[in-house]
């Protein structure tokens, strides 16, 4: 029995550290789908998370802290469109220079207001986005099976939480249903095409980038105010270049994506689990290792697992017309 | 400015205004003339052609009229009208439908989701696909235009490829069709069906235009013809009352010659000779079939085939460039390549291997270079060039400098990048590196692709020099005029494999191109064949 409470209290731990890597790996998709590379994820949810728990705290509002963040993660999405779509600038090294500010800048800013290291005050509880418990919840805690599994595992997740798993089939119906989807697709594949059949090129390219930018400001909300209780600098640690990964992994669609994120999600909350665990035969593993789990695992399955991962074929090239 | 011609042939239509009429329409590209007050008029319900070196405007006067580009001058009208395009949804709405060179297709969709992408009704694609669906069938047997509208574009052939193209501009209500160099990918047989729908297009009232470099195709299917030469239109022409000569000297400014004058091969020793030599690829294709050939001096041995069926990679394995999985290849009796066993291609060049890489663009020169250094690459370890420890510049701008007189190429500048020459002189900088090492065996891909008619004249020249030097030249082109009237015997490649050979004098198009098509022996027939439908 206790075994089977740990494994439920993996995968609760799953899902809730999944959430930003959801959010992150979904706004990676939809930019690369359209044809803009996004490693600036780890900046905008970095730069989100700082701007959500500031705004929170000042507020008192954690919903005031998502606006905020949304808007914040947005402006660093246009600095990136109007680098890479506008001015034909290389996508990489317009996110690498998304990241690279916003991991000095945050710290600078919340050192400037805040006077501690960088990071914000710990937010009060209702300045975050906290546990919801779903209908019945409580009452049907005590019934075998579905007790633990649905009050235990699925019930008492933030509304971020929520918010990302409803997204990835809103992603996936946006993508392949509407009108939108598809012109977005095309022009990650063939901008020529789009620019050919009459649509805008550059304005399909930034609302790609503009969504990108909304779904890593709710990632970075989920950081800091739910997750977290407040902003500690470079919180991200990297969870931007995962949620990168994770794309890749799931080949740039949603569902496999989704399952990619849970695995790496999966042996992040493993790896918290078995820090100072003795362990049958092998007895305690140094921390160091454990906590190299999910990214060597990500080495991993990059470098053999996957198979044949086909990019869209335009993803990282600029648009230019010939003459 | 509209030539007579025009008027000759619009009787049908009476009083019709013509389809289209370009008046006067300049473009710059900053100091570049690249439209210089073109005219044409093109009546409704005919197919005229437009005719033209690479660079002489013919794409760009189009792309104004596609809305691609925005004249700076003149004016433009549809059906008696003036119009103001500024955007290709402009065009569309007005009529006008484009199938360009490279498709503009997405590979991963479907032929439905390709039609609709950009006129989709409503936000949802599931009322626009089903309404295509309905549509597609129609104008299929319309046009006899049919197509599997669930097949993924990748999975097509090139030739329903441009079917899905058409109908694209069909779906939209295109009035005016503008086809850009659309046989360039086709074999013969697929051109000859492009043309019947041409003329069903034309039977319907549709009008055409057919930009094009192929003079055989402006006297096939077109009522009229326009010339351009450096920007300007210099005729127009009823096709009737013009030939391919008087088209090839408008298109040029001086007389040329259509036909290759060559003597007898006289083929001597075998330099080079594949056997079972296949190859596969790094995703796991096999690119090269089991391929048995040989090469003599005195030679010129011509690979036809439809591109992408192999004849890339048969280059890149007798230069080093792949290694070969099965079989062996020998050269002046020494074994150079067998499985697990490969030559780079710098040890073949110092061999005798020259090789005049397919893409000029990606392999043969780099762009950005000038054409001095272009003229060493491969060679630059050459002692002649190099001192103890740095290059001797001036030596290899000398050389540079004697390649350009003797192969004729301007401006003869040898500190320009290689970019800022045309298609036809870089390809004889590149073709002076390479013959000017006095090789055993030439490669050659593709000798005139991007190249103007003057420059194709002399290249072809030198080619069949080093032939009669007593060289052995190996010749892959995709262009079938130009392997029939260069090559001493063929040899066509379908799928990977050698699917026939013949003697270049007993070789029609006819034959080669049912073999090109896929079908090993063409007296069996058409239906036989894989492939062409």
């Amino acid at each position: 029995m206790d075994f089977l409470i740990t494994i439920l209290q993996l995968i609760d731990g799953t899902i809730r550290v999944s959430t930003p890597l959801i959010l992150a790996a979904l706004a990676g998709l939809c930019s690369e789908r359209g044809g803009v590379i996004d490693i600036g994820l780890e900046g905008k949810m970095l730069g989100a998370a700082f701007v959500a728990a500031t705004v929170a705290y000042m507020t008192g509002s954690a919903w005031l802290g998502l606006l905020a963040a949304i808007a914040a993660s947005v402006a660093l999405s246009l600095i990136h469109g109007f680098a890479s779509i506008t001015h034909h600038g290389n996508q990489v090294v317009s996110g690498m220079a998304i990241n690279i500010i916003v991991a000095g800048l945050a710290p600078t800013i919340g050192n400037a207001i805040f006077h501690i290291n960088g990071d914000t005050p710990p937010l009060p509880h209702a300045a975050r986005f906290t546990a919801i418990d779903l209908p019945f919840a409580a009452s049907l805690a005590d019934v075998p099976v579905i007790g633990p599994v649905y009050s235990g595992v699925i019930s008492g997740h933030s509304f971020t939480t929520y918010l990302a798993f409803a997204l990835v089939p809103f992603v996936a119906w946006m993508l392949y249903k509407t009108r939108f989807g598809l012109r977005l697709r095309a022009v990650g594949e063939n901008p020529e095409a789009v620019d050919t059949a009459g649509v805008s090129v550059q304005w399909l390219r930034y609302r790609a980038v503009m969504i990108a930018g909304v779904l890593c400001g709710i990632a970075g909300t989920s950081l800091s105010t739910s997750l977290g209780a407040s902003f500690i600098r470079d919180m991200t640690a990297g969870k931007g270049y995962l949620a990168l990964a994770a794309m890749i992994f799931g080949k740039w669609r949603p569902k496999t994506t989704l399952l990619a994120c849970l695995i790496f999600a999966f042996t992040d909350t493993l790896q918290a689990r078995l820090q100072g665990v003795e362990l049958p035969v092998v007895g305690e593993i140094p921390v160091q290792f454990i906590i190299m789990l999910p990214y060597a695992l990500t080495v991993f399955l990059l470098a053999g697992f996957v198979g044949k991962v086909v990019a869209p074929a335009a993803d990282g090239e600029p648009y230019i017309k010939e003459h | 400015m509209t030539g007579p011609g025009a008027q000759a042939v619009s009787a049908a239509g009476g009083a019709i205004p013509p389809a289209v009429e370009l008046i006067g329409l300049n473009k710059h590209f900053g100091p570049v003339h690249a439209n210089r007050d073109v005219c044409i008029s093109v009546p409704r319900g005919t197919v005229h052609g437009i005719v033209g070196e690479n660079g002489a405007g013919k794409s760009t006067m189009m792309a104004m009229l596609y809305g691609f580009y925005k004249a700076d001058s003149g004016r433009i009208r549809i059906n008696g009208e003036d119009v103001h395009i500024t955007s290709p949804s402009d065009a569309i709405s007005r009529g006008i439908g484009m199938v360009h060179q490279h498709f503009m297709l997405v590979e991963p969709f479907t032929v439905l989701e390709n039609v609709i992408l950009g006129v989709e009704q409503g936000g949802m694609i599931q009322g626009s696909l089903n309404h295509a669906r309905k549509e597609l069938r129609r104008l299929g047997e319309e046009y006899g235009l049919e197509v599997d509208p669930d097949a993924r574009i990748r999975d097509l052939p090139v030739g329903l490829q441009q079917r899905v193209e058409i109908l694209k501009a069909l779906y939209r209500g295109a009035e005016t069709l503008i086809l850009d160099e659309p046989t360039g990918v086709l074999t013969p047989q697929e051109a000859d069906h492009l043309f019947r729908i041409l003329d069903t297009l034309r039977s319907q009232g549709k009008t055409v235009i057919l930009i094009t470099h192929k003079l055989r195709e402006i006297m096939a299917v077109t009522d009229n013809v326009s010339v351009m030469r450096r920007g300007t239109m210099v005729a127009h022409r009823p096709t009737a009352e013009t030939s391919k000569e008087e088209l090839a000297e408008l298109m040029v400014g001086r007389k040329v010659l259509l036909r290759v004058e060559k003597g007898e091969a006289k083929p001597g020793e075998c330099v080079v000779s594949l056997e079972n030599v296949s190859y596969t690829d790094d995703m796991g294709r096999e690119r090269l079939k089991d391929i048995n050939l040989s090469i003599c001096t005195g030679e010129i041995l011509g690979i036809a085939g439809v591109s992408g069926n192999g004849q890339s990679e048969l280059l890149e394995v007798l230069s080093g460039i792949s290694p070969i999985s099965r079989g062996r290849i020998m050269f002046k009796g020494e074994e150079i390549a067998a499985p697990g066993k490969q030559s780079n291609p710098q040890e073949l060049r110092r061999a005798g291997i020259a090789h005049v890489a397919e893409d000029r663009h990606r392999m043969g020169m780099i762009m950005d270079f000038t054409a001095a250094e272009n003229t060493i690459l491969g060679y630059h370890r050459g002692k002649e060039i190099n001192g103890p420890v740095l290059m001797d510049l001036k030596k290899v701008e000398g050389r540079c400098m004697e390649h350009m007189e003797k192969f004729d190429v301007r401006p003869p500048i040898p500190g320009l990048a290689a970019s800022g020459f045309s298609g036809g002189n870089q390809q004889k900088i590149v073709l002076a590196r390479e013959m000017e090492e006095n090789p055993d065996l030439l490669l050659v891909g593709q000798p005139t692709r991007g190249v103007d008619i003057g420059a194709i004249e002399f290249i072809h020249k030198q080619l069949i020099t080093m032939r009669d030097a007593g060289k052995a030249v190996l010749l892959v082109s995709v262009e079938l005029d130009e392997i029939m009237s260069l090559a001493d015997r063929i040899l066509v490649m379908f799928d990977g494999r050698i699917i026939g050979e013949v003697a270049a004098k007993d070789a029609t198009e006819q034959a080669l191109g049912l073999m090109m098509a896929g079908c090993e022996n063409p007296a069996a027939g058409k239906q036989e064949c894989g492939g062409d439908e």
